[in-house]
């Protein structure tokens, strides 16, 4: 038996029969780290001894989500060394529930970015095709290469649902304030949320349980109650209607990624679901305002990072040019662009110019998705406009890719990436918006899919798998 | 020369009486283990994202209604960006767009005058760390420490309307302003410690204009004295250099106590702030119910409580004043009346002995160990006659000190006074054989010699004789 492609729901059922132990599961996870991470190269940090010591099921956390005791490196010089003094809550309840932490995982320097090529340390290979891109973080790659069970992400532009399209795996953004933050090194406070990568829809929701746990240090932002997710595993979407926003669909340029919407819209429709066309007229403001914002939050949420209590210091003879060199060399070329592009939007002068504007573009977008709330159960688009893109297809491209993503997290709201078919042998990644807190939904119709199609079910051709 | 007039708005930052911070757990005990007091959240280490301390709010929304400012229902936190060393996110959480109380006021009485003096604003924000430097200043030191036991500690920031005009309006302004928060239990509001801190922003005019000058910030002043006196000499400063046909430069001034002078301590113009909302924390939104029942929990205020004491209690307006001035001694006042009627009395032992000891152990009111119990005992003993009221003077202290019951005093050391005429006759009787010549001159009608030979009684007597009685028997004898 391949321990390292079950699902959570199948390993807690045979631990429980005690058919396997958490040790050998463990073990079979650091073989398969041991046999692939040279060629996907995942991981910043990979937890060799905590795994070991305190075996249970192997999660992969995103580098920017703090763990006592091991590594937490945003991928940056600045952090290279920095070892937090304490978990993020979502660590803390993982570990609660039995899950050990098998390593951390690569991604763009402090997340900035959508290919993990801004990293300080190198790049994650897509386990499908090493030229192209694993989305801006490590643990899609992880988990769909078999290097861990599921993951943690985080998402301020579609982070997590990038990722989770890029290599075939389900990933889910959850609504603005449902997750504790506490714990997560963002750049966007605003806009930026914890959520899970998993290899299906069940384990989406046993996540999301677990993660979903309240911790009285993070300012619980939504009055949610905290259903269990479990129960909207339903294979049911007679009825419901779902809306399709053109100006989403329209960026799609690939005809075979175009062709694989069209078919889930047609298997939707098929199962009883009625699609309709709906118009998001805002949507394509919201990538210009989300780069005012969350790179003005970003300068000041990178101010701290000064070489003084923790960070590399780069040394000088006086403390003025002390600052300057630690911050010039500490950070990457993107940290330091979006510094400086943030600083700018907020200063005097510039400030109503852009980020007042901004602000307000942010409303109009969500009052977009208001409207369509009225009237449909959920959204459909794709994830990304099309499949991973390849080494050297950047800058604006890269920019291009966070269109259908980036409005999701300006308005706060639940979303969730899931794998349907391959174009030109790449994953396919089909988006679900739902309203605030209706993660449920996200659940109900992915499920539905996942239980009427083979379409979700992916795997990459590689060693051990 | 021209006449000129100071224009004068002030800045006072409070700290809030909570028992932790105002975004984490940790102890706002003042004088612990330097960086004792610390956790992720108030050192900003990565990731740390805080909850807002409702009883910070709390409190905020009580002081904004005891200086009778309109409360806003919807406000939120900002950040305001700058590198400081004690800062250490790189950013203030501060309220700078939508503060939680604003449109106060405060009245003022100044020379029998009142004056009503505007409030701007109150807005809660949080402390940074403190710094302390090797040399007089951060620039020409080899070494800064600093101490993030304060970092995060809960203030309001109260900001007046440029309305005062004299150094004497400045301390009238913030006796007044000490006064409600001590009252309303917002504040220790102790300078000395640094739970209330003054800046004043300081101009002059030519009298009946009404334009303002280039204004000065003035710091460092720890106490209200020394807010009055950096404001009186800023203004002479500021007249002086513009009778020299000069101009004022806007800079922040720091007032050195010991020269009694302010001095430039940086001449920039106000940073860029960059404000922006503070998304790490939910917005606040206060229901009106919940605003209504703070209001509901503030005490009498010093201005109510004065007047009573005039009216009902029957003090001198003098003897009022002072006795509200302090939230402790108006308590103290009260408590004592419970259990002893004559409210003069109350209030002649209050402003004579007990502000006199005060001060002279330079300790406040509710740190002293005296009762309003022990208080009353002490003004029945004297009432009763079994003590002078110079020996009561003595018991007083020794309440003080050591804070005992004045009976227990009294009988401790022996202290009774002698007020039977049969204990006293021979006494009297040798006095005026010994003092011939003042009995003379008494008889000669010399009327203040019977001070003399009362004087002698009590030597004799230790002090423990009652001088009334005394007094009445030695007229009594030499006119027979």
């Amino acid at each position: 038996m391949q321990l390292h492609v079950l699902s959570l729901n199948r390993i807690n059922e045979l631990i429980t029969k005690k058919e396997i132990s958490a040790e050998e599961l463990t073990k079979a996870y650091l073989e398969q780290i041991s046999r692939v991470e040279d060629d996907i190269k995942a991981y910043v940090t990979v937890n060799e001894e905590e795994a070991s010591v305190r075996a249970g099921i192997p999660v992969a956390v995103q580098d920017n989500i703090c763990t006592k005791g091991v590594k937490t490196t945003c991928a940056s010089n600045m952090l290279a060394n920095f070892i937090s003094p304490y978990d993020a809550v979502v660590v803390e309840n993982l570990r609660k529930a039995g899950a050990s932490l098998i390593g951390k995982c690569n991604m763009d320097e402090f997340a900035m970015g959508n290919t993990t090529e801004y990293s300080a340390f190198f790049r994650t290979k897509n386990p499908y095709l090493a030229e192209a891109m694993p989305g801006g973080c490590g643990c899609a790659a992880a988990v769909a290469a078999g290097e861990a069970a599921f993951a943690l992400g985080s998402d301020a532009s579609g982070g997590i649902r990038q990722a989770a399209a890029f290599c075939g795996v389900f990933g889910l953004k959850p609504t603005y304030g449902l997750v504790s933050q506490y714990g997560l090194i963002t750049y966007a406070p605003s806009l930026d949320q914890i959520g899970p990568l998993t290899r299906d829809m069940t384990d989406l929701a046993l996540v999301l349980n677990i993660i979903c746990g309240r911790d009285s240090v993070d300012s619980g932002k939504g009055d949610a109650d905290l259903p269990d997710y479990k129960k909207h595993l339903v294979n049911d979407v007679k009825g419901l209607k779902i809306g399709v926003p053109i100006e989403y669909l329209n960026t799609v340029k690939a005809p075979r990624v175009a062709a694989k919407i069209q078919e889930a819209i047609r298997k939707l429709e098929e199962l009883g679901a009625v699609c309709e066309e709906v118009t998001m007229p805002h949507a394509e403001f919201a990538l210009p305002a989300h780069c005012i914002i969350s790179s003005a939050e970003a300068s000041s949420n990178l101010a701290r990072y000064d070489g003084v209590r923790y960070g590399s210091r780069v040394e000088s003879p006086d403390v003025l040019n002390m600052f300057k060199k630690t911050r010039s060399q500490g950070f990457g070329e993107e940290v330091k662009r979006r510094i400086m592009f943030g600083t700018q939007v907020l200063s005097t002068g510039c400030y109503e110019q852009y980020y007042t504007k901004a602000m307000k573009v942010r409303t109009l977008v969500k009052n977009d998705f208001d409207l369509a709330f009225e009237k449909y159960d959920c959204l459909l688009t794709p994830t990304v406009p099309a499949t991973a893109y390849k080494t050297g297809e950047k800058a604006l491209a890269m920019y291009q890719s966070d269109f259908c993503t980036i409005p999701v997290n300006m308005a706060g709201l639940p979303a969730m990436s899931l794998p349907f078919g391959m174009a030109e042998n790449l994953p396919v990644g089909l988006q679900l918006i739902a309203g605030h807190f209706n993660e449920g939904m996200l659940l109900r119709v992915g499920y539905t899919l996942e239980q009427n199609t083979d379409q979700t079910r992916l795997r990459p051709d590689i060693s051990g798998l | 020369m021209t006449n000129y007039e100071a224009v004068i708005g002030l800045e006072v930052h409070v700290e809030l009486k909570t028992e932790t911070k105002l975004f984490c757990g940790c102890s706002t005990k003042f004088g612990m283990e330097p960086n004792t007091a610390v956790c992720p959240i108030c050192l900003g280490l990565p990731g740390s994202t805080g909850v807002l301390n409702k009883k910070a709010v709390e409190l905020a929304v009580k002081a904004g209604l005891a200086l009778n400012c309109q409360i806003g229902t919807y406000t939120w936190f900002d950040r305001k960006n700058y590198f400081y060393p004690d800062l250490p996110k790189g950013f203030q959480v501060s309220q700078v767009f939508k503060p939680i109380a604003y449109k106060g006021y405060l009245d003022i009485e100044n020379n029998g005058e009142s004056k009503r003096i505007n409030i701007t604003r109150a807005h809660i924000e949080e402390d940074p760390g403190k710094l302390s430097h090797s040399g007089a200043t951060i620039t020409s030191s080899h070494t800064s420490y600093v101490d993030y036991n304060r970092s995060g500690i809960p203030l309001i920031e109260i900001v007046s309307e440029p309305e005062l005009h004299s150094g004497e309006e400045a301390k009238a302004y913030l006796e007044k302003l000490r006064a409600i928060l001590e009252y309303t239990g917002v504040s220790d509001v102790k300078m000395e410690q640094g739970s209330m801190r003054c800046d004043a922003n300081v101009s002059v005019r030519p009298v009946g204009t009404t334009s303002l000058g280039t204004k000065t910030e003035i710091k460092n002043m720890n106490s209200i004295r020394a807010v009055q006196e950096a404001i009186e000499h800023e203004t002479e400063r500021q007249i002086e250099v513009l009778e020299d046909g000069e101009k004022i430069i806007q800079e922040t001034r720091g007032w050195l106590e010991n020269k009694g002078i302010t001095v430039s301590m940086r001449n920039k113009e106000n940073p860029d702030y960059r404000c922006f909302t503070e998304h790490e924390l939910a917005p606040i939104r206060l229901a009106d119910l919940w605003i209504e029942e703070v209001r509901a929990s503030i005490p009498e205020l010093p201005d109510a409580r004065r007047k009573r004491l005039v009216e009902v209690n029957g003090l001198p307006p003098y003897d009022a004043a002072v006795i509200t001035s302090s939230f402790a001694l108006a308590q103290f006042f009260d408590e004592t009346m419970n259990i002893y009627s004559d409210a003069k009395k109350i209030s002649n032992w209050i402003m004579g002995e007990l502000l006199r000891l005060l001060n002279l152990h330079n300790i406040e009111m509710s740190a002293a160990r005296i009762s309003p119990e022990s208080l009353a005992s002490l003004l029945k003993l004297i009432e009763k006659g079994t003590i002078s009221n110079k020996m009561g003077k003595e018991v007083f202290e020794e309440m003080f000190e050591g804070g005992k019951d004045p009976e227990q005093i009294v009988k401790e050391k022996g202290l009774v006074q002698i007020s039977e005429k049969g204990q006293l006759e021979q006494i009297i009787a040798d006095v005026i054989t010994n003092n011939p010549k003042s009995a003379a001159d008494y008889l000669a009608g010399k009327e203040q010699a019977i001070g003399f030979l009362v004087g002698q009684v009590m030597k004799a007597t230790k002090g423990q004789a009652n001088p009334g009685v005394v007094n009445a028997m030695l007229k009594e004898r030499l006119s027979k």
